[in-house]
């Protein structure tokens, strides 16, 4: 196996340390799946943008996908809770399984698969309402039966690290907000419907490295009771906050000369991170380190 | 590690149901309690939504309803129509020129309507082609942003000035007026009414071609300037013929709006039917004998009520065909860029 | 197609482009002569439209007095008034915002967030309402006439007659004025919404369509605007009445602010014409407000994403 240059090498040190220090350890493989991806290709029309996918997501953990740009890593995101069917064109073959069910067969409601599996996207992108409506829209239009949806409102926000920033300004536009706490209020307001899986979309691509840093301490927080899966470009990100990593890179196919998304390796973020078993891997975090 | 929450297991976010930590590999029965939130079904499959089924047909319906408006149009006027072309041979009605459906001996040649209406379209076009036009080149090539904020709403406020004014000022104002000036001009005139009418289309021209030499990439400006075209040159050599398809829409909108007009020239434009050869005389379009018509009282279901949805009809074909040129011309320049 | 479509402004990049191809270019004769052709263009549009105002606003000044609005139509002119007129434009204007608005918001809401564009029967809805759009107005009072025969109503002079005819006219314009503004409503808030399970037609009307408001509001106060100044599809319904009552209801009679202008234009004594235009100032008034107050709703909520 190579060995990372030493500076890479301490690098990744450094963040694994946090890692070590944010998380607990998980077993090398997930005990328990909530979602089964089971040699899925995902099309766009003709267009096959990630082939062969297989990876089990364990429950009440968070898994970083990771790889370089158009390797197919949110479109995956994507299709874990039929965000994808909005994409006029895109079609996804193969199982993917929430508890042993397949979301993808026929008879199964995407709403209901969404209520369940929340999504966090890219930009910060709270409703133009107040804060406290922003929350309280997802128990409302699913019709929860929520005893107080003040109480509801404040455990959200409370849970999202968000209540003492906004308990005396719930009812103004959610717009007067900064960037980061307008992130943590998506996540709030994805809370609030209680799902069981948070997909996170580069989550912190558009926050500055304050606000990054909270997003990663919630996350942490939030690992015991959510199973999150999170997209992101930051290597550091992934190995600080990540129990496990999928490593996605886009490969080109000798025949058609096309290129397809795939998954290369797929492991606990310590292993990923120390000793990849796969070449492309280690160059790629080496580069990303470096 | 949950600092934040006061709940140990985070899941009894809703009060009254608290719910522990899952425990061991839930099957598909059980994997409920998984479930925090209240009323979930304990599996993917579709909840019926009635509801929003019946709103998505209503929608749905709401847009279809448009097409009945149109086979609406078609029916009302084909009907008696229909009705009138059996007594009256179509090649009479098309050629005829004399147009007299109240006399003992009636005749029913459109002609005199037409060019009563030819005439007024052509006027208005005169006047609100080269004025529309002129104002969208200044507005989409030389006006300064904060100047074009100010002279596009005043242009859209000219557009809402009702045509019942309009005719007012055609007939009281303008008419006086190009009397002054010395031509001869009767109290009516489909000259006075065709300008005024101009003026009131300037909007419509000035707006969709603006849009469509809004649409023409700086690029091609931006090639002209480096080959040493001045601001004339590209706006005339570059960007108009760039835009071309879409200023010809503007323009057969604005033939379209010439030719349905009519309040302007009921007014101001004369009621006497009769062949126009030019325009200083007064004339009765077809809006105009429609109008007229209207107000009389005719019984529904004679010849005469009938002559009525003749003419109408006409008048829609005539538009229609205006109107899809039209369409598809605008369909192919926003295709373009 | 629409008229009022918030065009997509950079006369001022251009501008930069091109003043760097040099003065001295940009000043000859022909450039000067087309230079002054444009505002020549543009001039003759606002001075028809300020003679107009002014005229019409020194004609009918001494007569827009309290009696334009007490009084009712009379063979006598400084006895007549507008009150009916003016009643009866608020009732069917006010029906046909009752009719036009929740029709013209659903059929562009399906057209821009349900529609499956590759159908050939949506397509063939788009095409025929960019059409309608284009129909001359005087068609519409046929259609409607054409409806009430159908259903077999004797008096065609009714508000919700002329209500009808005029909804048909600019259900167009709030169809295309809608669409625009939802189509204009960032792809991101509806995510947002679906991501926690808010089904579609929860997420157009709790978020899509309240972000769309000013939009819609522009549409439809500039519909509005159009049905209020409009004469010709009320003049077939019979709607050139000699009315001495007010109008009560969807079934009343009733006359409106344009055609009373209509008639009193149409008088050969001038009393009647200085009527006419203290009634078109204020229907201009009207009118004007509202496509100012729909510019401004435009303007100002233009830039939001």
């Amino acid at each position: 196996m190579p060995e990372p240059m030493p500076q890479v090498r301490d690098a990744i040190e450094i963040e694994l340390e946090h890692h070590q220090q944010a998380t607990r350890d998980v077993p090398d493989r997930p005990e328990r799946a909530v979602l089964e991806v089971d040699n899925v290709n995902v099309y766009y029309g003709d267009y096959l943008a990630v082939r062969n996918v297989s990876v089990d997501f364990g429950h009440n953990e968070i898994t970083a996908l990771i790889g370089p740009s158009g390797c197919g890593k949110s479109t995956i995101l994507r299709s874990l809770n039929r965000m994808n069917d909005l994409i006029v064109g895109a079609r996804v073959e193969g199982p993917i399984r929430y508890w042993g069910q397949d979301m993808y067969a026929p008879g199964i409601d995407p709403i209901e698969v969404r209520r369940r599996i929340g999504m966090v996207f890219q930009k910060p992108n709270p409703f133009p309402k107040s804060i406290y409506d922003n929350i309280a829209y997802g128990p409302r239009v699913t019709g929860m039966s929520v005893a107080s949806m003040d109480d509801h409102v404040e455990q959200a926000l409370t849970k999202a690290a968000l209540w003492d920033e906004v308990k005396d300004k719930l009812k103004q536009s959610a717009y007067g907000l900064s960037g980061g706490q307008q992130q943590r209020l998506c996540i709030a307001r994805t809370i609030a419907v209680q799902p069981d899986v948070i997909l996170m979309d580069e989550p912190c691509a558009s926050l500055d490295p304050i606000a990054t840093l909270r997003i990663e301490e919630l996350m942490a927080e939030l690992r015991d009771q959510y199973t999150i899966i999170i997209v992101t470009h930051n290597m550091q990100q992934a190995a600080r906050v990540a129990d496990r990593t999928a490593f996605f890179t886009a490969a080109i196919d000798p025949d058609t000369g096309e290129r397809h998304g795939e998954l290369v390796e797929y492991d606990k973020t310590t292993k990923i991170f120390e000793s990849p078993a796969d070449s492309r891997t280690e160059g790629y975090i080496s580069g990303r380190f470096g | 590690m949950s600092s934040v929450s006061s709940t140990p297991t985070g899941r009894a976010i809703t009060p009254g149901r608290s719910v522990g930590p899952p425990s061991g590999p839930p099957s598909g029965a059980s994997f409920d309690t998984l479930e925090a939130g209240p009323p979930r079904s304990s599996d993917l499959r579709g909840r019926r939504r009635p509801g929003e089924l019946i709103a998505r047909g209503l929608l749905a319906g709401a847009a279809m309803l448009s097409v009945v408006i149109t086979a609406g149009i078609v029916i009302a006027l084909l009907v008696p129509a229909l009705t009138f072309f059996e007594q009256v041979p179509i090649l009479d009605f098309l050629t005829g020129t004399r147009w007299t459906p109240r006399f003992a001996d009636a005749s029913y040649g459109v002609l005199p309507l037409i060019t009563a209406t030819a005439w007024t379209a052509l006027v208005a076009l005169a006047v609100a082609v080269p004025c529309g036009l002129g104002s969208a080149i200044y507005l989409s090539e030389y006006a300064p942003e904060r100047l074009r904020r100010i002279l596009k709403p005043i242009l859209e406020l000219l557009a809402g000035v009702p045509t019942v004014v309009f005719g007012y000022f055609a007939l009281l104002w303008f008419t006086p007026f190009l009397q002054d000036l010395g031509l001869e001009v009767g109290p009516f005139s489909l000259l006075s009414a065709g300008m005024v009418m101009g003026v009131m289309i300037i909007p419509t021209i000035a707006s969709v071609s603006e849009d469509a030499m809004s649409a023409v990439p700086n690029a091609l400006r931006q090639g002209s300037a480096a080959l040493g075209a001045n601001r004339m040159q590209t706006s005339l050599r570059v960007v108009f013929p760039a835009a071309f398809s879409g200023v010809v829409a503007a323009v057969v909108l604005g033939i379209s709006r010439a030719v349905g007009e009519t309040m302007i020239v009921t007014i101001a434009g004369g009621q006497m039917v009769q062949m126009v050869s030019n325009p200083l005389q007064q004339g009765a379009t077809m809006t105009t004998f429609i109008a007229n018509a209207a107000l009389g009282d005719s019984r529904v279901g004679s010849l005469e009520y009938n002559t009525l949805f003749v003419v109408g009809l006409l008048l829609f074909l005539l538009t229609l065909i205006v109107n899809l040129i039209a369409i598809e011309l605008v369909r192919r320049f926003r295709q373009e860029y | 197609m629409s008229l009022y479509t918030p065009a997509a402004s950079g006369a001022d990049a251009r501008r930069a482009v091109l003043s760097t191809s040099g003065r001295s270019k940009e000043q000859t004769p022909q450039s000067v002569l087309f230079i002054v052709l444009l505002w020549l263009s543009l001039l003759i549009g606002f001075v028809t439209l300020a003679v107009l105002l002014v005229d019409t606003f020194a004609d009918g000044l001494s007569r827009l007095d309290g009696r334009l609005f007490t009084g009712y139509p009379s063979s006598r002119a400084e006895e007549a008034g507008a009150r009916p007129a003016i009643l009866g434009s608020l009732w069917v204007v006010g029906t046909t915002a009752v009719l036009a608005v929740p029709l013209g918001v659903a059929a562009a809401v399906h057209l821009e967030e349900f529609a499956d564009r590759k159908r050939w029967w949506n397509r063939l809805v788009e095409i025929n309402i960019s059409n309608l759009s284009a129909v001359p107005a005087i068609i519409y009072g046929m259609l409607a006439l054409g409806a009430l025969a159908l259903i077999g109503v004797q008096q065609k002079n009714i508000v919700i007659g002329g209500a009808i005819a005029l909804a048909m006219l600019i259900l167009p314009v709030i169809i295309i004025s809608t669409r625009e503004a939802v189509r204009a409503v960032p792809r991101e808030l509806r995510d947002g919404s679906l991501a926690i399970g808010a089904t579609p037609l929860q997420t157009t009307w709790r978020i899509t369509l309240p972000a769309a408001l000013p939009g819609i509001a522009t549409g439809t106060i500039l519909g509005l605007s159009r049905a209020l100044g409009e004469a010709a599809p009320l003049l077939l319904l019979g709607g050139l009445v000699f009315l001495r009552f007010d109008p009560n209801g969807m079934l009343s009679q009733f006359t409106t602010m344009p055609i009373q202008i209509f008639s009193w234009t149409a008088q050969p004594q001038a009393e009647f014409h200085t009527l006419a235009a203290g009634a078109s100032m204020l229907l201009m008034a009207l009118v004007l407000l509202m496509n100012g107050a729909a510019i401004y709703i435009r303007n100002r909520y233009q830039k939001r994403w």
